[in-house]
């Protein structure tokens, strides 16, 4: 298939957007680009997220479990690896945990496989835990010469491919046999669709780019252990997000994930400890008046707007 | 006799203890359209999902051209040329009509993709009487269209072997004549055909053959005049008293 003129012109427009994006670091190098790695770190996550979860309707939990895996990574193999190196272990990594995961769970229907991704998150954190107890290991140091501007390059690096392998899967068989899954899987059976390898295959998308965030925040915390690697309220962030932005368009979950940022950012400050409530009530505000996110809202404007025109 | 398309034998399923389908036997030669009739709930689209993979088998087997399909998932009987529509649409809701018909194509036996996949299911729109409708969105259809939409879905990857799960029901007289046509054509493209109906119009106009259910077993089986008169069928459609 060939590019027509609109691709181009997306295609361009990205790429102007990712390097006016690249200068925040020039322009200011403490609370704007701590906020810049906050925003960059949820669009890889949430946008592969939906990469998975948009079509298919299954929704993972299991974000948590592989960016955990991704920091570990980079924790144990930081003495020995380069960084480059330890970035693409830890999407190897995860692809792989994610392999298993979707062999043992795609088969199941939704609910199963929402509660199992939230164990899942659970149970790596509870073995890495037991295996600290065992050695008598605590935590890992994570010391590198890796700034905060640093880190957000990778992470602004990870998103211009989040993004462009999310493209290029909507435009190939798998991206559509994964709308004919989300649609209706038995069809998607009866036209010759290996379901279950479709789904594990674009499974794997989302578990790689976990782990790989997980890889490059690790040097941000310095200090890594079970109940920060693996915080369950990750996963559910990264659902909020890409939910509120509209999981149907590879642009939505970044449409959710700036002013969610700004949103918990201004809640963290003013109520620390009313945190999580806020987020609660946030997931049920989203659910009831955009159950499609805004990317749902603008397709429903616009088709109002083309009704209008035909009468 | 040369060796059948399809052929089931013993072919059996049971849901707990319900036995739905008890032992069916029987073969469907090549441009042959077979007629599956039966009260309701005498096993017709059970042995319908059998054959396309929806359900596994409990005992017996089917086979293709002399290959067991049976135990194979649906996908890979869809592949080897065995399409089905189902006894409710089912549509893809999210997808425009020719979306729903290039869903049929680039998957199954013969594959297509790109613009060669969009220009085949206006092709497949235009036989079965929705041209120029592709980009129409679903709900704009009348309910026959919706199952002119299935039907070229079903088409798309040139199925050798179509399952027809009542595909004519709910349509008033004159759809009826231009599904019965439509269907005929199928024929005569030189696919098979099995179809599952109630309609008595449209299988004596369209059916070589017919397989008569009752309870999960074969009761009756040959030409639609046969069938028709045979006591057994009578009983079971009429009761004791008719037969």
């Amino acid at each position: 298939m060939s590019l027509t003129g609109t691709d181009l012109r997306n295609l361009c427009l990205a790429i102007l957007a990712f390097g006016v994006c690249a200068l925040l670091p020039f322009g200011d190098n403490g609370y704007w680009l701590g906020l810049g790695v906050t925003i960059a770190m949820f669009t890889t996550l949430a946008t592969s997220w939906a990469l998975f979860s948009g079509p298919t309707h299954y929704i993972s939990l299991a974000t948590a479990a592989f960016f955990g895996v991704g920091t570990y990574v980079t924790g144990l193999g930081i003495e020995t690896f380069p960084f480059w190196a330890l970035v693409g272990l830890a999407g190897i990594f995860g692809a792989v945990l994610a392999a298993l995961v979707g062999l043992a769970t795609l088969r199941l229907s939704g609910v199963y496989f929402v509660i199992f991704t939230l164990g899942l998150a659970e149970l790596v954190r509870q073995v890495i835990t037991w295996v600290q107890n065992n050695t008598g290991q605590k935590g890992l140091y994570v010391l590198t010469d890796l700034d905060e501007a640093g880190i957000y390059w990778w992470l602004l690096g990870l998103a211009a491919l989040v993004f462009l392998t999310g493209w290029l899967i909507g435009r190939s068989r798998l991206g559509f046999a994964l709308r004919i899954i989300g649609d209706d899987e038995t069809v998607a059976a009866h036209s010759g669709i290996n379901t279950a390898r479709a789904k594990v295959l674009l499974f794997m998308v989302p578990g790689a780019v976990a782990a790989m965030t997980g890889a490059i925040l690790a040097p941000r915390y310095v200090y890594i252990e079970p109940s920060l690697a693996f915080a369950p309220i990750l996963s559910f962030q990264v659902v909020i997000m890409a939910l509120l932005g509209g999981a149907s368009r590879l642009w939505g979950p970044l449409v959710g994930v700036i002013p969610f940022t700004f949103l918990l950012e201004a809640v963290s400050s003013n109520f620390p400890n009313q945190t999580t409530l806020v987020i609660g009530m946030a997931f049920l505000v989203i659910v009831y008046l955009l159950p499609s996110g805004f990317a749902g809202l603008v397709d429903k404007v616009m088709h109002q707007v083309k009704k209008r025109e035909t009468f | 006799m040369a060796t059948p398309v399809l052929s089931l034998r013993g072919v059996t399923k049971r849901f707990g203890g319900l036995v739905a389908v008890n032992a069916m036997d029987f073969d469907v030669s090549e441009r042959e359209v077979v007629g599956l009739l039966g009260p309701n709930g005498s096993g017709k689209s059970t042995t319908l999902n059998l054959v396309s993979g929806a359900l596994p088998l409990t005992s017996g087997h089917i086979s293709h051209w002399g290959n067991r399909i049976s135990g194979l998932p649906a996908q890979d009987i869809n592949r080897k040329g065995v399409s089905r529509t189902f006894q409710l649409v089912r549509l893809l809701q999210s997808m425009n009509v020719r979306e729903n018909v290039v869903a049929g194509a680039v998957f199954g036996h013969r594959r297509r993709w790109g613009q060669d996949a969009q220009d085949h299911a206006d092709q497949l729109l235009e036989k079965v009487g929705l041209g120029g409708k592709g980009d129409m969105a679903l709900g704009q259809l009348t309910y026959i269209d919706t199952k002119r939409v299935e039907l070229a879905r079903t088409l798309a990857s040139d199925p050798k072997v179509l399952l027809l799960d009542e595909w004519l029901a709910g349509l008033n007289p004159t759809e009826m004549q231009i599904g019965i046509t439509l269907i005929k054509s199928l024929r005569d493209e030189g696919r098979t055909i099995i179809l599952v109906e109630h309609v008595m119009d449209a299988i004596r106009s369209l059916c070589d053959r017919c397989v008569v259910m009752a309870a999960g077993t074969k009761i009756a089986e040959g030409t639609p005049t046969q069938v028709l008169s045979d006591k057994e069928v009578i009983r079971a459609y009429l009761g004791d008293d008719y037969a």
